[in-house]
C-alpha cells in the first residue's frame, strides 16, 4: 500500500517553517533589546563637492560620542555610530537610513543631510516611527510647517528663518547708518538660495522700508565661472549686495569680484562667509565683508567654545564647520535625555527632549532649548559681524536677540498658515 | 526677460566694454579646453569625455607648483607640462586599446577614468574645495576702458589663449608636424606606410590636447575653487562649442567659445534666467540650420 500526499508542504513542515521565520525576525530584536551598545544611525554626505561638511558632521559626532562614551555611555549603553554615504541623494539618503534601522540594527537616527536629504530621512523616521534628530537641514519648513510634525523628529540645526530674520535687521541698521538704498542680490538658483534671499529681503524692508532691490543674480548651484554675474552687478551699481552663495561657489565668486574691486564698491553682505571652511580658502580675503556666524570659535565668546573649537582642530587638524556644532549639540541633547529619562528608548528620550534645555558651548547664554511645540531647536548663538582676512576672522559679532526671533518667527508662522 | 537692460548696455561704452571683456574672458578659457577636445576628435576620431578631467589636473598642478616655489610662471608651466604627460601616459596606456573599439566601449573607458582622476585627486588632495589665491603681480586695480572695467589678469589670460589659438592654428597649417598631423587624421594608413610612426602622433596628439586643457586650468585657478570633479561643467560647455563650432575645426572651436561667451555676458543682462537656456538654443540653431557646425566639414 502505498502512501499518497496532498500537494504542497506539510503542516510539519510549515510549522517548522514558521518558527524559523519567527526566529529569524524576532532575534535581532531580542538581541538587540539585551544588548549593552546602542548603534545610532548617520546617513550623512561624504563624497561630491560638499563631502567636507559630512565629514565635518561625522568628526564632531565621534568627538561627543568619546566623551559619552567615557562617562559611561547613554543610560549605560555604549554608542556605536553607524556612519554611511548618501552621496547627497535624497533617495539614495532614504535607503541608507531605511537599511540602517532595519539591517543595521541601529535604534536612533542622526540624520547628517542637507534639506533636500532630510525631507526624505524624515518620510522614513515616520514610517518606522524611529527617533530621528536632523542635524543639517536649515528649512524651516521642516519643522515649522505642521504637516511634517512627528513626534518622533527633531531638528537640532539652525534655521533659515532665525538667520532672516536677524540678517535682516542687522543689515537694515547698516543700510539706514550709510544710507544704503539701492541693492542687489546674487544666491544660487535653487530652493535654499531663492527661499533664504527672498526671507533676508524680507526682514531687510521691514526693518529698512526705503530699501530697493535694482538687480537680482542666480547663478545655477557649483557655477564654475561668476565673471557674467559680477560684470551684471558692476553695471547695476548697487550700493550694497546680499549673497547666501556657500563654500567653494563663495569662494569663487570672491575670488573673480576681487579682480575687479568690486568690495570697494560696495558694502557685501554674505550670510555664509564666516565659516572656516571659506574663511581660511580665500586666499586674498577683502576686509570687512558682513556675514552670519556659522561656525566660529569667538562667537559665543565664552572659554567653552573656544576649548571645544580648539579640541575639534587639535584630533582632526582642521576647524570646525556649521554642519559640526549641530551634530555635537545632537549628541549632546541625547545624552542629557538619556540621563533624565534613565533609558535609551527612542520613545523615552523623545519624551524628553520635548522642551529641554541643555548646556551648551553654543549657546546664546551658554545653553540651547529643544522647543516642545515644534521640536526645533532655539536659543544658539545667532548674530552678524565683519570679516578681516586673518584669525579671529570676525572680531566682533553683534548678536541677534532672540526675543525679536521669536515674535517676528511668530508673525512669519502664522502668515505662511503654519499656525 | 530684461530687454531694458541690454538695450541700456548696448547703448553705453562702459557697459559694452565691461561685457565684452567679460564673454571674451569666459570664450577664451572655454576654447582652450574645447580645441584640445575638437584637435584629438579630429585626428584621433575618439570623443575624449575625460577631457575635463585634464583641465581639473592643470589647475592642482598649478596650484602645487604655486604653493611650492610661489612662482606663477612655474605654476603656469606645471599646469600645462604636467597634463601633457598625462595626456600622453593616458593615450599610450588605455586609449590606444580602444582605437578600434566600439564607440560604447572608448565611452566606457573615458568615463572611467573619469571616475578614478577625481578620486585620485581626492586622495592627494582631499575633498574639501582649495583656492591657489591671485598671485600678487595681479593683485591691483582693474583697467578703465572707456569707462568699461577691465582686470589686468583677465588680459593676459586673453593674451594667451589668443597665443595658444595663433601657435596652434599656423602649427597645424604650415609647419611639417601639422602637415603629418593632418595626414595621420585623413589616411593613418597611409602615414604609417610611409614610414612615420602613428603612434607616436596619436600620442602627441593626445598630449597636446591634455595640456591645452591642463593650461586652461592653470589660467583659470587663481579665480576658481578647485574641487574634485570640476573639470565636468567645463566638459559640457566644451561639448556645446564643439558642437557649435564643428566637430574637429580649430577655427570653429574659437569662434564657438567666443559666441558662447558674448551670449553668457549679454544674455545674463537681457536673460537673467534664461541664460544657460541661450547657449543650448543657439546651439540647436546652429544644428539645424547646419548640423556639422559652423565650420565642420561634411564626412566624405
Amino acid at each position: 500500500m502505498t502512501r499518497t500526499r496532498t500537494p504542497g508542504i506539510s503542516r510539519r513542515s510549515a510549522l517548522a517553517l514558521m518558527g524559523a521565520g519567527a526566529m529569524t525576525f524576532a532575534a535581532p530584536w531580542a538581541a538587540r533589546a539585551q544588548a549593552k551598545t546602542i548603534k545610532i544611525g548617520m546617513p550623512t554626505i561624504l563624497s561630491g563637492r560638499v563631502a567636507q561638511l559630512g565629514t565635518s558632521s561625522r568628526n564632531a559626532v565621534m568627538l561627543e560620542v568619546e566623551k559619552v562614551n567615557a562617562a559611561g555611555g547613554l543610560a549605560g549603553r555604549q554608542i556605536e555610530m553607524v556612519v554611511r554615504d548618501s552621496k547627497g541623494q535624497p533617495q539614495e539618503a532614504a535607503r541608507v537610513a531605511r537599511e540602517l534601522v532595519n539591517t543595521d540594527g541601529c535604534e536612533l537616527l542622526l540624520d547628517g543631510e542637507a534639506s533636500s536629504g532630510s525631507f526624505a530621512v524624515h518620510e522614513v523616521a515616520r514610517d518606522l516611527g524611529v527617533l530621528c534628530i536632523h542635524t543639517c537641514s536649515e528649512a524651516s519648513s521642516l519643522t515649522a510647517d505642521p504637516k511634517q510634525h512627528i513626534p518622533n523628529a527633531f531638528r537640532c540645526v539652525r534655521q533659515g528663518i532665525h538667520d532672516s530674520i536677524v540678517g535682516g535687521s542687522y543689515a537694515a541698521a547698516i543700510s539706514k547708518a550709510k544710507g544704503l538704498k539701492k541693492w542687489a542680490t546674487c544666491s544660487p538658483d535653487y530652493a535654499y538660495g531663492r527661499d533664504t534671499t527672498g526671507e533676508f529681503t524680507l526682514y531687510l524692508k521691514r526693518f529698512a522700508p526705503d530699501v530697493e532691490i535694482i538687480s537680482e543674480s542666480w547663478p545655477k548651484l557649483f557655477q564654475p565661472d561668476y565673471t557674467e554675474v559680477v560684470t551684471k552687478i558692476l553695471q547695476a551699481k548697487p550700493q550694497a549686495l546680499y549673497s547666501c552663495l556657500w563654500g567653494g561657489d563663495l569662494t569663487s565668486c570672491i575670488d573673480q569680484a576681487n579682480i575687479y574691486a568690486m568690495f570697494g564698491q560696495m558694502e557685501v553682505f554674505a550670510v555664509n562667509m564666516a565659516d572656516y571652511t571659506a574663511l581660511t580658502v580665500v586666499k586674498n580675503l577683502p576686509k570687512g565683508i558682513h556675514s552670519g556666524n556659522r561656525y566660529i570659535k569667538t562667537f559665543p565668546t565664552t572659554p567653552e567654545n573656544a576649548a571645544w573649537g580648539d579640541a575639534y582642530k587639535a584630533k582632526y587638524n582642521e576647524y570646525p564647520t556649521n554642519w559640526s556644532w549641530q551634530n555635537a549639540t545632537a549628541v549632546m541633547f541625547l545624552a542629557e535625555a538619556a540621563k533624565k529619562a534613565n533609558s535609551a528608548d527612542g520613545k523615552k528620550l523623545a519624551e524628553v527632549l520635548k522642551g529641554l534645555t541643555i548646556k551648551c558651548p553654543f549657546g546664546a547664554d551658554g545653553t540651547v532649548t529643544m522647543r516642545g511645540d515644534d521640536h526645533t531647536l532655539v536659543g544658539y548663538a545667532i548674530g552678524w559681524g565683519t570679516t578681516i582676512p586673518q584669525e579671529p576672522y570676525v572680531p566682533e559679532v553683534k548678536a541677534g536677540d532672540w526675543k525679536t526671533i521669536f515674535e517676528l518667527e511668530a508673525e512669519w508662522k502664522k502668515s505662511k498658515g503654519y499656525t | 526677460m530684461d530687454l531694458d537692460a541690454l538695450a541700456g548696455c548696448l547703448s553705453s561704452s562702459a557697459c559694452l566694454v565691461t561685457q565684452t571683456t567679460s564673454g571674451l574672458i569666459i570664450g577664451m578659457l572655454l576654447f582652450l579646453v574645447a580645441v584640445g577636445l575638437t584637435l584629438i576628435f579630429g585626428v584621433l576620431k575618439v570623443v575624449n569625455f575625460s577631457h575635463g578631467a585634464f583641465y581639473m589636473f592643470g589647475a592642482y598642478f598649478a596650484m602645487a607648483a604655486y604653493q611650492l616655489t610661489g612662482s606663477f610662471a612655474l605654476a603656469m608651466l606645471a599646469g600645462a607640462a604636467g597634463t601633457a604627460i598625462l595626456g600622453l601616459i593616458f593615450e599610450r596606456v588605455f586609449m590606444s586599446r580602444v582605437y578600434g573599439a566600439d564607440v560604447l566601449m572608448q565611452l566606457l573607458v573615458c568615463y572611467a577614468f573619469v571616475l578614478i582622476f577625481d578620486d585620485v585627486v581626492r586622495i592627494i588632495w582631499g575633498p574639501e574645495f582649495k583656492s591657489m589665491g591671485m598671485p600678487s603681480a595681479f593683485q591691483v586695480m582693474p583697467l578703465f576702458i572707456a569707462g568699461g572695467v577691465v582686470p589686468p589678469y583677465y588680459l593676459l589670460l586673453i593674451g594667451v589663449a589668443l597665443v595658444a589659438a595663433v601657435v596652434l592654428g599656423f602649427g597645424l597649417s604650415r609647419s611639417r608636424i601639422g602637415k603629418v598631423i593632418r595626414a595621420a587624421a585623413h589616411n593613418p594608413g597611409m602615414v604609417s606606410a610611409l614610414g612615420i610612426n602613428t603612434g607616436l602622433i596619436y600620442g602627441g596628439v593626445f598630449a597636446l590636447g591634455g595640456m591645452l586643457a591642463g593650461l586652461a586650468g592653470a589660467l583659470a585657478a587663481p579665480v576658481r575653487s578647485l574641487t574634485p570633479g570640476m573639470g565636468f561643467s567645463v566638459l559640457i560647455e566644451s561639448f556645446i562649442v564643439t558642437v557649435i563650432g564643428g566637430m574637429g575645426s580649430i577655427l570653429g572651436a574659437l569662434i564657438g567659445a567666443l559666441l558662447l561667451g558674448l551670449i553668457r555676458s549679454f544674455g545674463s543682462l537681457g536673460f537673467p534666467l534664461f541664460t544657460e537656456g541661450l547657449m543650448y538654443l543657439f546651439m540647436v540653431i546652429v544644428l539645424v540650420s547646419k548640423p556639422t557646425g559652423l565650420f565642420g566639414k561634411e564626412a566624405a
